[in-house]
């Protein structure tokens, strides 16, 4: 009973974890009714700013080490990966939905910078890399090269396949592909209770997730723009018709979806302090099991998913039949989807004929 | 007879190639070579399911394991006794022998495993049907790497060396043929009628269930041989060759290549597969140019590189997807 009450906690812990990264799939496949595949490297990326933040000079001696430096390395890594989702969307996504200017430029500038890094490996070379590219770029879209509107679903998840390979081989390049390990930004106490010990880590990553879940609940339901994102959600052509900008509201989705997977990072790191450049691919797909499980495009879905994947992931470790753990949650999820196709929240779509 | 006489040639030809071609282009590239054919018959047959009928399938990777470690195991459990029972044959004649018993097995294997996650999608539509697919992939992989049998995470080795240029494009060749046919058949045009408009199908007395799982399990059985013509050439199977990363790398061959259409889907196959092999050598930064201009390609060109180029002008060919 005891051993069982301790990997409940531990599964709840972990389980939130995958929430918060469940939520960002969901909120994405809400509006756009795309898998993001990227989705699970910028968790990774969120980690990594953590780390970075984590480890700068500046905030150690101007905010300390205390909780209160342990919440501006979070807000921060939340607040980059935040923008890094933004830049996604706009020049992965949005590309294929309006033709939005200067896809070209930036994707050049990346190549560009890459290319002047390689040539020289300075910072100097490397900007007039990117510039050549932004210039190249720019030249070409004036002579009439402009993104395809996209019609077809699956070259929109090719799309989110190319952002998600982008990300890992880039995180390589930039990070490093030797594992980092997070600074423990909290200290860890030990509480008995009874049998049971109880991890303050595992307790902040659970305050902290579900916090964050409820701030989000409070803000798609009662706020203005939680109005906007839900008509979106509900259908985007006619959201913009009743005069709603669709592309700012799909941008802020990935905004936040983006700095709840770093937020998930960030407490994931604190649980297992090993980082490296494709950590998020494996989390990422679970994650995405996790929304789909609860009913993908329903936010409480994803919570509820996250918290069984969680859940019997650990449990099957603790058990055991820790060389099954990749599978658990592909079996739960075949097993509810074969119950109720459209997933434990989801509502099954009425087709139209 | 003058389609036999084709055959002949054609065969006569591969065996032709294969006595000459690694003198010709070294080892390395002969080695590209056959990772081109074994991914076009990955890429023609993963084409069924989500060019021509439309189901939306991420789990190719796991077929192709199934077929890879089912031959394995006949050949490598079952061999000198087949080989015993045909002793009177030449040894290149055994081996060919071993290899289709071996690929036979592994088309059944890998089918069945298709039946199981063409059920699914009976009820399964789109996203979630990708997710299952990709499930059950996974799955497979674990699976595999508990089996002790057939290796686990030691991997499978000595697998005996069966498999070389000549089969491998002989069974290019028959599948290229075998889709090309079906999808020009009455059968065919069901399959793509399951893929414009599921409904109307049905309306028609299109059976799109019995389509959808037989647009599995023939996708699979092929996706099976191409896992027996890999275990046998490279003599050893392990389950990290299977992760859903190769199911990615074969839906792009066949988006690259152009959706629904055969010609695209071995285009794409030849051009994915020479150039991540070309990239391998080079580090991180040529894989984020590769992603790149993948990401590129599919923003400026989504109806992929050959869209609806046809090689056959004439003949109707299957609607491109859109």
């Amino acid at each position: 009973m005891a051993t069982f009450l301790q990997q409940l906690i531990n599964g709840i812990s972990q389980g939130s974890a995958y929430a918060l990264i469940a939520l960002g799939y969901t909120m994405v496949y809400g509006v756009l009714r795309l898998i993001n595949f990227a989705h699970g490297d910028v968790y990774m990326f969120g980690a990594y700013m953590g780390f970075y933040l984590a480890n700068n000079k500046w905030i150690q001696s101007n905010v300390g080490t205390s909780t209160a430096g342990a919440v501006v390395v979070m807000v921060g890594a939340m607040a980059l990966s935040a923008g890094l989702g933004i830049v996604i969307e706009r020049f992965a996504y949005r590309p294929g939905r309006s033709g939005a200017r200067f896809t070209l430029a930036f994707w050049l500038g990346i190549v560009g910078a890459g290319i002047g890094h390689l040539v020289h490996p300075s910072l100097i070379s490397l900007a007039i890399g990117a510039l050549g590219g932004i210039l190249v770029g720019v030249i070409l879209e004036q002579t009439g090269l402009r993104p395809v509107r996209q019609n077809s679903r699956l070259s929109l998840l090719i799309i989110a396949i190319g952002v998600s390979l982008v990300l890992e081989n880039g995180g390589q390049q930039v990070f490093g592909v030797d594992p980092k390990f997070f600074p423990q930004i909290i200290s860890t106490t030990l509480w008995h209770v009874g049998e049971l010990t109880i991890d303050s880590q595992k307790v902040i990553v659970l305050a902290v997730s579900i916090l964050l879940m409820l701030l989000l609940n409070l803000f798609v339901k009662y706020t203005r723009t939680g109005k906007a994102m839900r008509a979106v959600s509900f259908n985007l052509d006619a959201a913009r018709l009743m005069g709603i900008n669709t592309d700012r509201i799909i941008a802020l989705t990935f905004a936040i979806g983006s700095a709840l997977a770093a937020a998930g990072g960030i407490l994931v790191s604190l649980l297992y302090p090993k980082i490296d450049p494709l950590m998020g691919i494996m989390p990422g797909l679970k994650a995405f099991v996790a929304a789909v499980l609860g009913g993908i495009g329903n936010i409480t879905g994803a919570m509820l998913g996250g918290l069984i994947v969680g859940m019997a992931e650990v449990m099957a470790v603790g058990y055991g039949q820790s060389t099954y753990r990749d599978a658990i949650a592909f079996i739960i999820l075949i097993l509810i989807l074969l119950l109720k196709p459209a997933g434990i929240m989801g509502k099954g779509v009425v087709e139209k004929v | 007879m003058r389609k036999w006489i084709y055959w002949l040639v054609a065969i006569a030809a591969l065996a032709g190639l294969q006595a000459s071609l690694k003198g010709l282009i070294g080892a390395y590239n002969y080695q590209i070579v056959i990772l081109v054919g074994i991914n076009i018959i990955l890429a023609v047959s993963l084409n069924l399911i989500n060019g021509v009928t439309g189901q939306f399938s991420i789990g190719h990777a796991g077929f192709y394991a199934v077929g890879a470690y089912a031959s394995a195991s006949v050949v490598f459990y079952g061999g000198p006794s087949i080989r015993a029972a045909v002793a009177f044959l030449p040894a290149m004649a055994q081996d060919g022998v071993l290899l289709l018993m071996g690929s036979f097995a592994a088309a059944i294997t890998a089918g069945l495993a298709g039946l199981a996650v063409g059920i699914p999608s009976l009820r399964l539509r789109g996203d979630y049907l990708a997710i299952v697919t990709l499930g059950f992939g996974e799955i497979i992989r674990v699976l595999i790497l508990n089996l002790d049998v057939i290796g686990g995470s030691r991997g499978f080795s000595g697998i005996p060396q069966l498999s070389n240029f000549f089969w491998v494009y002989l069974a290019v060749l028959i599948t290229i043929i075998s889709i090309h046919n079906l999808v020009h058949s009455s059968y065919g045009r069901a399959f793509v009628s399951v893929r414009d408009d599921e409904i109307a199908a049905e309306a028609m007395g299109v059976d799109t269930t019995r389509i959808k799982v037989m647009s599995f399990v023939i996708s699979s059985m092929f996706a099976g041989i191409a896992g027996s013509l890999f275990g046998h050439y490279t003599m050893y199977l392990h389950p990290n060759s299977f992760l859903f990363t190769t199911s990615f790398n074969i839906i792009i061959m066949i988006v690259i290549g152009g959706l629904g259409s055969i010609e695209g889907a071995v285009l794409g196959a030849i051009l994915i597969t020479i150039i991540l092999e070309v990239f391998r050598e080079f580090g991180a930064m040529r894989l984020v140019n590769f992603s790149i201009l993948l990401v590129l390609i599919m923003l400026y060109r989504p109806q992929g590189l050959l869209g609806t180029w046809t090689l056959f002008k004439k003949r109707d060919r299957a609607a491109p997807a859109n």
